[in-house]
């Protein structure tokens, strides 16, 4: 009973990043209990997904569970909710770690449910991995955070992207096949299609750099600033404040914030965003904050570990040339 | 069509939270409270759907102390039809104790859709209605940004990270909306008039047991306060040099 499954999640045939963390998670927590214990991956997807393993062995799994059918190349959430659940029980996981991810929300508190425990979602730590568990998990839009305590056996929690920091720790990561359980081509609720949105540009909740652009930028056109910036980076993805997007300078996706995507990042460079409160609630447990805004007073500045006061048109040329020039150093 | 509407009472999240003496509950002395933000779009969205068909009763539900007939008032208001309270003393923290309430509720009711927010920002969850609809054995799409009711079948879409999927499910079903797809009307006068006769029952929550919960809450440490490296373009150099010596993200 003391072993740790990650839901390992993957999408259109790739693994996605959050499976990282999700066993960088599962493998600090059994390494942590003191009773020691496999960390196991549990890995779902078409024909061909097994090769994605050795990453996850890269990342702390000793056992990687993969389950391949046609049927599962798109999400398949009532399948897959019977085969992570079959797995739990057949396992007799004490924790059992997924993503915060739009597929996480969707698939874990089904999971959850099907098993009769309760799920602690969208975690930023983990405090306490001795039963029961102790967690911490923002609440109100961010502005108060809540230190839980999880006394279920499995316990299940969901992590919130980007709030485990990658860790190398390599394991055999031995390939099992699992079971399907059920027909997956015989699901009521059916992906029938996936629309891929920004070609191969970073996620921005992939992405350890984010530049994020508000109303001070004056026009839409402006954005391109933002853009150039963000490809300086070459691992950044571009956000936007909830003004910006309900304007139509940006696609909602873009938004970051209390009503849109909650990103922690290791870098977020908020360009021309005063810091609204709805902002905030989405970008203040990134790592290191930088804020460009003309006026000196702004709140963002309250919170931003570096301020530069300025003109966003005439300072970001300058900042995107010099991280160009500091990334070719390295 | 006959459609239930989960909804939540919450504080404004624009107000500034205080912490009560009990240290596991916010301070709710001064706190404006309405319909969550996503449930209100939900209330939106069963009002479109029974327009659009005609015909059909919109139920609205909620677990909580009396105050929460507030709430349901104000989607009477809105439109629905009839208001069920499932009384507590608080609302639970643990989101499958809800469910379990809601699901000893709704089941058997006939519903052909039942509709939940995709989160509450309060508790920041956003498992009740996932949880409800796997109680209750019912197909679940959740985070619907975009919806299409036909006869006994729907599609709809849902964002994922730099990507969307596009669903089919048949009915009846439990959907979970997201921001983007119906903007909530305001209770007209004659509304408002309308829904202090409209039908409001009270019936205890069956929650079950509750294995999840707040140990304390805090405010989280306010950042050390920013430092201003400089003004304007000439500024760039020190920000650099920053970012690769101290906070070492280059």
């Amino acid at each position: 009973m003391s072993n740790v499954l990650a839901y390992a999640e993957a999408r259109g045939g790739e693994l996605r990043m959050v499976a990282l963390e999700a066993v960088t998670a599962a493998r600090s927590l059994a390494d942590a209990s003191g009773v020691g214990g496999e960390v196991h991956a549990l890995l779902v997807g078409p024909p061909g997904i097994a090769s994605v393993a050795p990453r996850l062995g890269a990342h702390g799994a000793d056992v990687v569970i993969v389950v391949e059918h046609p049927a599962l190349a798109l999400y398949n959430p009532e399948a897959v909710t019977s085969i992570v659940a079959d797995r739990v029980t057949t396992g007799q996981y004490r924790v059992v770690l997924f993503s915060a991810s739009a597929q996480g929300r969707d698939l874990a508190p089904r999971v959850a449910a099907r098993l009769g425990v309760p799920l602690a979602s969208d975690v930023v730590a983990i405090e306490s991995a001795a039963e029961p568990l102790v967690l911490r998990h923002p609440t109100y839009a961010g502005k108060v955070v809540a230190t839980l305590v999880l006394a279920a056996t499995p316990s299940l929690i969901s992590l919130r992207p980007g709030a485990i920091t990658l860790v190398e720790s390599s394991r055999a990561g031995r390939v099992e096949s699992g079971s399907t359980v059920v027909d997956p081509a015989a699901s009521r609720v059916v992906v029938t299609e996936m629309l891929e949105g920004g070609g191969a540009k970073l996620d921005l909740g992939d992405a350890p750099v984010i530049v994020s652009g508000g109303r001070g930028l004056r026009a839409a056109e402006n954005f391109r600033l933002v853009e150039e910036l963000a490809d300086a980076f070459g691992n950044a993805a571009v956000g936007a404040t909830r003004a910006v997007t309900d304007d139509g300078w940006r696609p909602h996706s873009d938004q970051i914030g209390q009503t849109g995507r909650l990103v922690s990042p290791d870098l977020y460079i908020a360009v021309g965003i005063s810091g609204a409160i709805q902002h905030l609630a989405g970008m203040r447990t990134s790592k290191t904050i930088v804020a460009i805004n003309k006026d000196k007073d702004a709140p963002i500045f309250k919170i931003a570990d570096y301020g530069i006061v300025g003109d966003v048109l005439e300072v970001l040329p300058v900042l995107t040339a010099a991280i160009r020039e500091a990334r070719k150093s390295h | 069509m006959k459609i239930a509407v989960c909804i939540k009472r919450v504080p404004d999240m624009e107000s500034r939270f205080r912490v009560a003496s009990s240290g596991t509950t916010v301070d709710e002395s001064g706190l404006k409270f309405d319909i969550g933000d996503f449930d209100g779009y939900a209330v939106e969205v069963a009002l479109q759907l029974k327009e659009r068909s005609g015909a059909g009763e919109i139920t609205v539900v909620s677990v909580g102390p009396d105050v929460v007939q507030e709430t349901l008032r104000k989607a009477l208001s809105m439109g629905a039809d009839r208001a069920v309270q499932l009384k507590t003393e608080a609302i639970p923290f643990d989101g499958l104790a809800i469910a379990r309430a809601l699901a000893a509720e709704l089941g058997g009711g006939g519903y052909d859709l039942i509709l939940f927010g995709k989160v509450a920002l309060d508790s920041s969850n956003g498992v009740v209605g996932a949880m409800t609809a796997e109680l209750l054995g019912l197909p679940c799409v959740t985070a619907v940004s975009k919806l299409d009711v036909g006869a006994g079948r729907g599609s709809a879409r849902r964002e994922l990270e730099g990507a969307a999927e596009l669903l089919a499910f048949p009915l009846p079903a439990v959907l979970t909306i997201d921001e983007g797809i119906a903007r909530p009307r305001y209770p007209s006068l004659k509304g408002i008039m309308a829904a202090k006769k409209k039908p409001l029952e009270v019936r205890p929550a069956q929650l079950g047991e509750q294995r999840l919960s707040i140990r304390s809450l805090a405010l989280p440490p306010e950042r050390s306060a920013g430092r201003i490296v400089g003004e304007g373009p000439s500024a760039v150099p020190e920000l650099v040099r920053l970012l690769q010596t101290e906070a070492k993200v280059l």
